[in-house]
């Protein structure tokens, strides 16, 4: 568990291939977990050969989003490697591109059953499992994409909305429990997943996420907003009058 | 649920609280135990997670039934497990007798001693607590009541076994006899580590107890000085004439205040503090009441809270003697980084007792008080814990919040054989703590 300095022993990692679930993993190994379990769809053993190397005992599950009805088995598989999981990161999704999810409606919904509709299963069954053991962090991946949904891409950014709602109600019917929710909301992150995109302002990187992942688990926040000036930007978005805000252009 | 921390008020986790008044409803609570099991709950004193169990049951054992009694021919008490060191002191001590052994406060029970196997000031000529006991009666997982004696291997999983064997009921222990409630106590300084190794190693089996204070923040040549305490329990003779010999009434306590500012201790005040400390300590020799001789910290109730909410880690390790290297090293790293520690004490231990589990070993062993919230903490303790480790040394699970479990097999090297005795003891892993899932004890 999350022991008096902020470390933690065990995480379960939803998404398992996450280039930033990866490198949240990866930020707490090196702060002294050692039990990791990387649930990921398909044969993805090959992803945590870095994380043993790193000194932590590794178990891979296998793991589909679009099946809610194995989410539950999956946490139970983990919390049997790992005891109780100190830490879940719920870091899976897809990006998906808008023109071709408005051409093709029946993507669109698919998109959403992962980015949305998967994370209220798994988020549920995991904070079951956290509120029985009395502590843990479930950690959910939103987006200042869902913060304030953008024409540009509307259907990733409702499905964001969405789960950033859940996460926070999630957080509060947890409250008192000893179990929490944090909602993490990063801007443009470079990585894989925006590969060829040209970054929007204030971008930042899996590892700058992560940073702030370790920094806010420590501190046991509620919101983290990487990078954390964005806070202040959504305050301002937010008021900005529709006709302006449909014209943003990413 | 309610939240509950250690005395270092880091890490807190919801447990159901209980508490029994009797044995029967003790093993009541036993026989009913949630999946994520139960824990014995005393004063509070243990600094992190041992009497926490998050999402379990933790049983509340200081408001049950005291009951004691004192064989007068031979000293040997028999105590409820509930029962605090500090009501068996004022029950004890004017009828002539001394607990065996206190740790730095008296507010632990009997139980809670057992279970960390305490030491204090006397551990060069006493051991620890464990030493001292005839008997201990554990109520083991399957509710039944157990008397177990010092030839038992459950009886040594059970001292130092941090309360994951059974419920202790009852010890039974051996008191000292004492002349009178004072202490004839001397204090001497030292200039420097070496100076304070060396005259701890030279004076120390003159007295019964001792202890010294380490100005942690004096640097350079005056690295290491400190403040000797040396004392005996005086005789009648050394008491002026008309006082009552054997009166004990601790000082009514002083509470601190219930919230103070994160930060409050800081480089500054505790530099002051020890540097008041060091300069106010003249060399002498004098009678001083068993309280403030032993339980200098019991004055102030709560002076944990003065920490402020983040709380604090109190650091306590032993090295071997002549692992001398490693105490110096972690010292002088500790100085250099100017870590901030409130009280730093060093003592030399004398021979440890067979509990598997327990703390002590002859050498010397340093405890610090650290408020939490300093940046790179969590990585210089876990350097510190390699380096212990290394020398053949320990950290103190009662003190411990933050320890790895993968050194825990290098420092106690018996844990195999302890996980072995209390699996058949208690094979469904009734008796479950933080500390426990922690470290995978």
């Amino acid at each position: 568990m999350k022991n008096a300095l902020g470390s933690v022993d065990s995480v379960l990692l939803l998404g398992g291939r996450s280039e930033i679930g990866l490198a949240v993993v990866e930020r707490l190994v090196r702060d002294g977990a050692r039990r990791v379990v990387l649930a990921a769809r398909g044969d993805a053993a090959a992803i945590g050969v870095r994380l043993k190397d790193l000194g932590a005992e590794v178990l891979v599950l296998d793991f589909d989003a679009e099946r809610p009805e194995t989410h539950e088995r999956v946490v139970a598989a983990a919390a049997e490697f790992a005891g109780d999981l100190d830490v879940v990161v719920a870091a899976f999704g897809v990006l998906g591109d808008q023109a071709a999810y408005e051409a093709d409606p029946v993507s669109a919904a698919r998109s959403m059953a992962v980015n949305l509709g998967g994370h209220v299963s798994a988020g549920l069954f995991a904070a079951r499992r956290l509120r029985e053991q009395g502590h843990g962090t479930l950690v959910v991946l939103s987006s200042v994409a869902g913060v304030r949904v953008r024409r540009v891409n509307f259907v990733y950014g409702a499905a964001k909305a969405g789960l950033d709602g859940f996460a926070q109600g999630l957080g509060d019917a947890l409250h008192g429990s000893g179990a929490r929710v944090m909602v993490v909301r990063p801007g443009f992150v470079i990585g894989r997943m925006t590969a060829g995109m040209r970054p929007a302002p204030m971008a930042t990187t899996p590892e700058a996420v992560a940073d702030a992942v370790a920094g806010g688990l420590r501190a046991g926040a509620e919101t983290v907003w990487v990078p954390g000036r964005l806070r202040a930007v959504f305050t301002v978005m937010r008021a900005l009058p529709r006709a302006v805000w449909r014209r943003v252009p990413r | 649920m309610t939240f509950l921390t250690g005395w270092g008020r880091t890490a807190p986790s919801p447990a159901t609280l209980a508490a029994p008044r009797t044995t029967a409803e003790l093993a009541a609570l036993v026989a009913a135990a949630p999946p994520r099991g139960l824990i014995a709950r005393g004063l509070g004193r243990s600094y992190g997670d041992a009497a926490q169990n998050a999402g379990g049951l933790v049983v509340d054992v200081a408001g049950m039934e005291a009951r004691w009694s004192l064989d007068p021919e031979t000293g040997v008490v028999t105590a409820s497990a509930g029962m605090s060191l500090h009501d068996l002191m004022l029950a004890l001590v004017p009828l002539g007798w001394f607990v065996p052994v206190t740790p730095g406060t008296r507010h632990v029970t009997v139980g809670g001693a057992v279970a960390a196997d305490v030491h204090g000031k006397n551990h060069h000529v006493d051991s620890s607590f464990g030493a001292h006991l005839r008997s201990l009666t554990l109520l083991t997982a399957d509710g039944t009541g157990h008397l177990l004696r010092p030839g038992d291997d459950l009886f040594w999983a059970t001292v130092g076994g941090m309360g994951l064997t059974g419920l202790v009921t009852e010890a039974s222990f051996a008191c000292v006899p004492v002349e009178t409630s004072r202490m004839s106590v001397d204090v001497e300084r030292t200039r420097d580590l070496d100076q304070t190794l060396e005259r701890m190693t030279a004076t120390d089996d003159r007295h019964r107890y001792t202890v010294a204070w380490i100005d942690l923040l004096a640097r350079g040549p005056r690295m290491g000085r400190s403040v000797l305490t040396r004392g005996d329990h005086a005789r009648r003779e050394e008491l002026p004439r008309g006082a009552d010999p054997l009166a004990f009434a601790p000082a009514a306590r002083l509470s601190a205040p219930p919230w103070a500012p994160g930060g409050l201790l800081n480089g500054l005040t505790v530099r002051a503090f020890n540097q008041a400390w060091y300069a106010k300590s003249r060399e002498r020799r004098v009678i001083q009441d068993i309280a403030p001789f032993f339980h200098p910290l019991d004055f102030v109730d709560g002076w944990n809270r003065v920490y402020g909410s983040r709380g604090f880690v109190q650091y306590q390790f032993v090295v071997p003697f002549g692992e001398e290297a490693t105490l110096r090293r972690v010292v002088s790293r500790l100085s250099a980084e100017g870590v901030v520690s409130f009280l730093t004490v060093l003592k030399r231990f004398g021979a440890g007792t067979p509990g598997m589990l327990s703390f002590p070993l002859p050498g010397w062993t340093l405890a610090l008080d650290i408020p939490v919230g300093r940046a790179g903490l969590a990585g210089l303790l876990r350097e510190f814990d390699e380096w212990v480790a290394e020398a053949g040394g320990r950290v103190y699970l009662a003190k411990d919040a933050r320890m790895r479990a993968e050194l825990l097999p290098v420092m106690y090297p018996r844990l195999p054989e302890w996980r072995k005795i209390r699996e058949s003891a208690d094979p469904g892993e009734v008796f479950r703590s933080d500390l426990a899932r922690r470290l995978s004890l």
